[in-house]
Parts: C-alpha cells; sequence; structure tokens
C-alpha cells in the first residue's frame, strides 16, 4: 500500500472534512439570510405598498380583502378587474386573467402574485384566494372574522 | 365493538413498545447477551407490537368502510354516500388517522428489524430495538392522550360531515402511505444510528446491514413524493407541480437528509471512511421526518396537509421533537469522540466526490429548512413574510448545479485515490455535451438561467450516468450497479423534465363559445359542448374539448368544474393528454357572460407542456434504481455471509485433521 499523495495524517483529514463542510453549511446560511432579508418585502399590504411601493415589474405578494362591488369582468370574458383593501383607507387596484380560484368572492380574502405596474394597477399572475368558508390565507389573519363554531370539525386547507 | 378493539390494541401496543424500552434498556446495562431471560424478549415484543398496531390501524380502517357514525372521527371525516374507495382512503384523510398511520408504519418497520434482521451483534441490535421502542413510545403517547382516532361520540350522529373534496381522489389512496412508509422508515436509519453510537460498534459491517433499511424507506420516501406531486399538479387545476409549500419542503428535507445518508453509508460500507458523518446524517433524518410532522400535524401551517388546528397537539409534538432530536444530538455529542478515525482518502477520489455532494446535500438541505421556518420565526415578531420559488430556486440552484457536476463525475472516479486525467475523455464529452447544450438553447430561445442551466445538465449527466457501464460486460454489472446507473438516469430524466416544462410551457387562456377553435403550440383546441352533470355526491358543469394535433386523430378531453355538497366546495379537474413529449392540461372555469351574438362564453385554460411528465417518470427511475440496489446489496451479502460461514466450516474441518494428526503424532 502506497501512502495517499496528499499525504495528510489522519486527524488531519478530518479536521480538513469538518473545516470544508462547516464553511459550506456557513456559506448556505449567510447565502439564504442574504436572500431572505430581501424576500421580507415580498408580501405586501394594500397600505404598505401604496404608502412604500415596490419597483414596477418586480414580482411580490399583495395580500387583502376584495372590496364589494369591486369585481368586474372585462369585456375580453378572461380579464377580471377588482379592488383590494386592508385595514386602512388604501386601495390597490388589481388585474387579473384567468380562472378565478374556486369560492373567489367579493369581501373575502385573497393574495395575489404578481407585480405593480406603472400606472399603479398590480398584475396579478396568480391568485390564491380561500378554498373553503373556514380556510384564509395565513398572511391574511386577522383581517376577517372568520372563525365558526365548527371550524374544528371541518377540515381546512390550503392549496399552493 | 371494532372501535373497542382497535383502541385495546393500540394501548397494547403502547405498553409493548414501553417493554421493548425497558428490556433492551435493562438487557444493555446488565451486559446480558441474547440469553438473558429480558434479552430475549425484545424482539417479540417489536413484532407483537408490529401486529397490534397494524390490527388497530385496520380496526379504524373498518370503521370508515362501514362508516360506523358512533365513531367521532368518521362523523367528522367521512359521509354515508361516499364512494367507498374513499370512505377507505379516507382513514388517513384525517388528523388522527394519519398519525394512527405515522405509528403503525413505526410499529411495523420495528417489528421487521425485530425480525429479519440477524446480522447485527445482540447488543447493538437490542440497543437499536430499545430505540425504535422509545420513539414508538412517545408517539402512542400523543395519539392516545391527545389524538384518540377511536373515540365515540356520546350520540352517532345522523350524517357524517364528509372528506374534503380536494381528497376524493385515488391519489389519496396512493400518496400517504407510501410517503409515510418513507418518512417513517427512516425512523430504523435513526434507531441503526442510535444503536451503533451507544454499543461502539460503527462499522462497515454495521452499514452494510443498515443500508437495505435506508435504501428501502428512501425508495418509498421518492415514490410518495413523486406520487404526491403528480397529485397536485392534475387536481389543483394550476398546471404547477412543486410549489415550495412548507408541506413539500416537510417531505423534501428528509429526502435530501437520505440521499446523503444513503451515499456515505455506501462509503462507510465499502471504504470504512465518514463514519461519525454517517451517523449523524442518520440522526438528521429521521430528525427531519419528525420536524416534518411536527410543521404539518401542529397547525403552524395553513395547508391541505393541515387537517385542524389545534395548538395542545402543537405542544405536544414540540414535547417530543425536544426530546428525541435533542436527545439523539446529545448523544450524539457525548459519543462521537468514541467513534474511531475511519480510512484516509485523496480529494480526488471516488470519496472525495461523495463527500462534496453530502455537504452540497447538506447546503441545500439548509438552505430549504430555512426558507421554511424563517416564515415562522418572523411571524413571532408579527412580520408577515411569504417565502417562496424567488428564493428557493436560485439559491438552491447555487448548491445543485456544482452538486450535478460532480455527480456526473463521481461515479467514473476509483476509490481512494485517483488521477482527473485518467478519465479526462469522459470529463471532456460531458463537459461538452453540457456545453453544447447550454449554448444552443441559449441562442435559440429567451429562457431563464436555470432553465438552460437545468437542460445542459440533464444532458451531461444522462450521458455520464450510463458512463461507469463503458468497458464492462453488461452481463456481469453487479444489481447494484445497475441500480445506481438507472437512479441517477432518472435524476437526469427528472431534471429535464423541469427544465423543459418551466422553458417550453405554453398557455392560451380565452373566453370562448360552444363550437369555437383556438391554437396552442401546435393543438388546434375545440370547445364543443358544455353540460351539467351529476356524481355520487357533487354536480358539475362539464366541458367537452376536442383536441387535434396538426392533421393527427382528435381526442376528446372533459375537464369539469365540480360543486360537492358535502362538505359544500367547488373544485376544477383538469383535463389531461398524454403523449411522449408533452402533456396537454384543461380547465373549464366559470362562465364568461355572453359574446356580441347573445352565446354564452366560457373561460378555458390549455397549457402545453413539453416533456413535464419526465419529472415522474425520472422520480419512478429514481425509485426503480433503489429498489435494484437494494436486491443487489442483500443478494451479494448474503452470499458473501454463506462463503464465510462455509469458509470457517471448512477451515474448522481442516483444523480438526491437523489436530487429529497432532493427536496422533502425540501418541507417538
Amino acid at each position: 500500500m502506497t501512502e495517499i499523495s496528499t499525504g495528510l495524517r489522519a486527524k488531519h483529514q478530518r479536521m480538513v472534512l469538518v473545516v470544508i463542510a462547516i464553511v459550506a453549511v456557513i456559506a448556505a446560511g449567510l447565502l439564504a439570510a442574504y436572500a431572505l432579508r430581501n424576500q421580507a418585502n415580498f408580501f405586501y399590504l394594500p397600505e404598505q405598498m401604496s404608502a412604500n411601493p415596490p419597483e414596477t415589474g418586480k414580482a411580490v405578494r399583495l395580500g387583502g380583502m376584495v372590496q364589494p362591488g369591486s369585481l368586474q369582468t372585462l369585456d375580453d370574458g378572461i380579464t377580471v378587474a377588482f379592488v383590494v383593501t386592508g385595514n386602512e383607507a388604501a386601495t390597490i387596484p388589481v388585474r387579473y386573467s384567468g380562472i378565478l380560484p374556486d369560492l373567489f368572492v367579493e369581501g373575502s380574502g385573497v393574495v395575489a402574485d404578481g407585480s405593480l405596474q406603472e400606472n399603479g394597477t398590480f398584475l396579478a399572475t396568480n391568485l390564491l384566494a380561500k378554498h373553503d368558508e373556514n380556510y384564509v390565507p395565513r398572511e391574511l389573519e386577522g383581517l376577517e372574522q372568520h372563525k365558526s363554531p365548527e371550524q374544528s370539525y371541518t377540515t381546512t386547507m390550503y392549496t399552493d | 365493538m371494532i372501535a373497542e378493539i382497535g383502541l385495546a390494541a393500540l394501548w397494547l401496543a403502547a405498553a409493548l413498545a414501553a417493554l421493548q424500552l425497558f428490556a433492551g434498556v435493562l438487557a444493555l446495562r446488565q451486559n446480558q447477551d441474547e440469553d438473558g431471560e429480558l434479552a430475549r424478549l425484545v424482539r417479540p415484543a417489536a413484532m407483537v407490537q408490529a401486529l397490534l398496531a397494524s390490527l388497530a390501524f385496520l380496526m379504524l380502517m373498518w370503521c370508515f368502510a362501514i362508516t360506523d357514525l358512533s365513531v367521532k372521527l368518521v362523523a367528522a371525516n367521512s359521509h354515508s354516500l361516499k364512494p367507498i374507495l374513499y370512505k377507505v382512503t379516507g382513514t388517513w384523510g384525517n388528523h388522527e388517522g394519519s398519525m394512527l398511520l405515522w405509528v403503525a408504519v413505526m410499529a411495523m418497520s420495528g417489528g421487521l428489524i425485530g425480525w429479519l434482521e440477524k446480522r447485527l451483534p445482540v447488543r447493538t441490535m437490542q440497543a437499536t430495538l430499545a430505540t425504535q421502542g422509545f420513539v414508538a413510545l412517545g408517539f402512542y403517547a400523543f395519539l392516545l392522550l391527545s389524538s384518540n382516532p377511536f373515540e365515540r361520540l356520546p350520540i352517532p350522529a345522523p350524517e357524517g360531515q364528509g372528506l374534503n373534496p380536494l381528497l376524493q381522489d385515488i391519489g389519496l389512496a396512493l400518496h400517504p402511505p407510501t410517503l409515510y412508509i418513507g418518512y417513517v422508515g427512516l425512523s430504523v436509519a435513526f434507531s441503526f444510528a442510535i444503536g451503533a453510537l451507544l454499543t461502539r460498534n460503527v462499522t462497515p459491517e454495521f452499514a452494510r446491514v443498515m443500508r437495505p433499511w435506508v435504501l428501502g424507506a428512501w425508495v418509498f420516501l421518492t415514490l410518495g413524493i413523486t406520487a404526491g406531486s403528480y397529485w397536485a399538479y392534475y387536481e389543483l387545476g394550476w398546471g404547477g407541480w412543486w410549489f415550495w409549500d412548507p408541506v413539500e419542503n416537510a417531505s423534501l428535507m428528509p429526502w435530501l437528509a437520505a440521499t446523503a445518508l444513503l451515499h456515505s453509508t455506501s462509503v462507510l460500507a465499502a471504504r470504512d471512511a465518514l463514519r461519525t458523518w454517517t451517523i449523524m446524517l442518520g440522526v438528521v433524518a429521521f430528525s427531519m421526518s419528525m420536524l416534518g410532522t411536527f410543521l404539518v400535524r401542529s397547525g403552524v401551517l395553513t395547508s391541505v396537509h393541515a387537517f385542524a388546528v389545534d395548538p395542545e397537539r402543537g405542544s405536544f409534538i414540540l414535547a417530543l421533537l425536544a426530546i428525541y432530536i435533542g436527545g439523539s444530538l446529545a448523544i450524539f455529542a457525548l459519543r462521537a469522540g468514541t467513534v474511531a478515525e475511519g480510512k484516509r482518502f485523496a480529494m480526488t477520489s471516488r470519496e472525495g466526490a461523495l463527500v462534496f455532494n453530502n455537504v452540497m446535500l447538506s447546503a441545500i438541505l439548509g438552505i430549504v429548512l430555512l426558507g421554511t421556518l424563517y416564515p415562522l420565526l418572523t411571524e413571532a415578531f408579527d412580520i408577515r413574510v411569504s417565502v417562496g420559488p424567488p428564493y428557493f430556486n436560485p439559491v438552491s440552484a447555487i448548491f445543485a448545479v456544482p452538486m450535478f457536476l460532480v455527480m456526473a463525475a463521481g461515479p467514473l472516479m476509483r476509490w481512494r485515490e485517483d488521477k482527473p486525467a485518467r478519465i479526462q475523455l469522459e470529463l471532456a464529452i460531458v463537459g461538452a455535451i453540457i456545453l453544447g447544450v447550454l449554448a444552443v438553447v441559449a441562442v435559440l430561445g429567451d429562457y431563464s438561467i436555470l432553465a438552460i442551466l437545468g437542460l445542459a445538465l440533464s444532458a451531461g449527466l444522462a450521458i455520464a450516468s450510463f458512463m461507469p457501464l463503458r468497458g464492462r460486460k453488461l452481463a456481469r454489472v453487479p444489481l447494484a450497479t445497475w441500480g445506481m446507473v438507472l437512479a441517477h438516469f432518472g435524476v437526469a430524466v427528472s431534471l429535464f423534465g423541469m427544465a423543459s416544462e418551466s422553458a417550453f410551457t405554453t398557455e392560451r387562456l380565452s373566453a370562448v363559445t360552444a363550437g369555437e377553435s383556438q391554437q396552442v403550440a401546435g393543438w388546434n383546441i375545440t370547445l364543443e359542448s358544455v353540460d351539467p352533470i351529476a356524481g355520487p355526491n357533487w354536480t358539475a358543469m362539464e366541458a367537452r374539448v376536442i383536441a387535434q394535433r396538426g392533421k393527427g386523430e382528435a381526442s376528446v378531453m372533459v375537464p369539469q368544474a365540480r360543486n360537492f355538497w358535502a362538505p359544500a366546495q367547488a373544485t376544477s379537474e383538469s383535463a389531461l393528454l398524454t403523449r411522449w413529449d408533452g402533456q396537454l392540461y384543461a380547465v373549464i372555469g366559470d362562465s364568461a357572460g355572453v359574446d356580441a351574438n347573445g352565446n354564452q362564453r366560457w373561460q378555458l385554460r390549455v397549457w402545453w407542456k413539453p416533456f413535464v411528465t419526465f419529472i415522474w417518470y425520472g422520480g419512478l427511475l429514481i425509485a426503480l434504481g433503489g429498489a435494484l440496489a437494494i436486491i443487489g446489496r442483500v443478494s451479494t451479502d448474503l452470499k458473501r455471509r454463506r462463503a464465510v460461514l462455509r469458509g470457517t466450516e471448512k477451515r474448522a474441518e481442516a483444523e480438526q485433521l491437523k489436530m487429529e494428526k497432532i493427536d496422533g503424532y502425540g501418541t507417538f
């Protein structure tokens, strides 16, 4: 048996491996922390979006309530326009082309993936709405009274 | 009566888990061998516990099958008019039932090793089974004290409340059981690791024993994730196959850890290196399973999988988590120093490549873990954050790309030490393919960087995965090597499907009247009619869509928008048309008013997803590769053991002859 060319003693090799592993995991951690800090701006309530709008075109998430009376289908039959409100007066107009999620109705919560356009409209690429009577997207808890007595009985779900 | 039998069986099983723990611990402390009275109890306790836990699970299944509405769980989650398949699969479509499945799988894994595994030293085996009993005991307590599935209602309900319609699908029959077998099967790796650590028996022999069990759990985990991904893809009607949802991450994290584990187990078995690291991964893999159970079952996440929210249960699982993960890490910290240093190897060797990829897998695991837990942490400070694909995709790719590159080269390298120059031809071929595809795709279209990288890497990896077979007689290649080749090829196939889906998918959304046609990616799509129909527990609007590719044969697709009435809920049933090079995916939406001529219009959304099916074919190939590796490893190991046994017998005989001769001389 020839000696391994690196000539490392056993103890040293173990140390080198441990150091490499630790460096890689710390690098992953730092990278994740850095990326996650940017992600903190990923979710917006309407009042946050109007007070401190994200760059136009940047992919963000908007969450709020669909204002009653604001939902309308445009002439092409596939684009819907509605207004999202939060706890305060601020409102954000939203446009979405697509099939509305099941149980998407005025006066209930919605989370929209998309980006803010230059004209101040939020162009949604995906809508996460509530998928049964008792479910509220996590980001929207506290925005509406949703607790019902039989909730503990019923299954809740989140399809995303 | 049925429910009471189930409950009694569950209590007895819990008692046997306690026996298994105490008998194992006492036997270890008293330094007894297998002949000790207590020590003899450990194996049978594990086996009977498995039978009782399975019996309890079957009893619950029975209650669901006959819709016994005096059982609270059945009344809350089933309905007498549900199709029988969904009555039975509904057994695990709720919190209590799925936890019962959890402990049943846990008990069966323990019973299986108690029954079949005869290769380990007695003391290590006792410590392993005691650990298995200890973990099971905590989850029995959880089930019996805070989530009793057999609880009766004082007055039987007149009718059940029904099962979540999204779960009323064949996917519920496949996804949870396979996933749980994998998820909880990893408990075996955990118990083996702790057992070996406690009895200071971290050897290649131990790794060879543990390997098939880890592989088995990993195969089922792979199948479970694959099935779950396909189910989400066709059931949710959004055309996506992976959402980086916390519950998906909860299944991905144990898979990443188990993948690293089975590779480091191979190094330990073949080369007697990476001893501590393998033990560490064994502990981490099942810890991830338990963390996933906590995330999914405690209600901290709102999700289709978090059937109901109950803070008491959350704290219970959190306490179990603290005991098991904290305890095992403490044992690891105390005992890791006693594990002797393994063999050395050069950085450029098979071991080196495996170590690199183990570190990369761990880094990806860390990234997914942080991204999953971060929203929970910020919520404690009242900041709401969504972490989604913009985080997970690029950040995990930073580690996945080098991992795939090394994965292409690793299997070509020799153990212990190798010179890159020896395999430079192979490396050049793979490198040229990757760069070639990269250039061609980047020039041809405007795709995302990740998609281009994915396509290039998958091409290189697909070729590289077969290179270890080059220059070998195919008939004489060991089964385990075929397993590795297939599994690595499966990764390439899956990666290709993912990249192709994200790069080339075309989508068409429109409001159409009956008879109107539209085009998507060479397909001619005609909405023929939309009619109301009724199913056993739902009504629906069903569209008949005619899809024709070029001048080819026309096929009918029938997407539905369903309304269930127990519980009242609407779902979209997508329609899929599968071709070898992709899938056509159609969803029908709401009525979209009338057009200028007064005809009714409907929203129709159609995707053409080239090669999307390869994602799941790849998953199946990976699992098949794992299965081949198990068969190969177990059969060679058994052969080797028989040979060794015969060898010892022969030697003993020869020895005897010699002794007789010497004796013979001695008489002179």
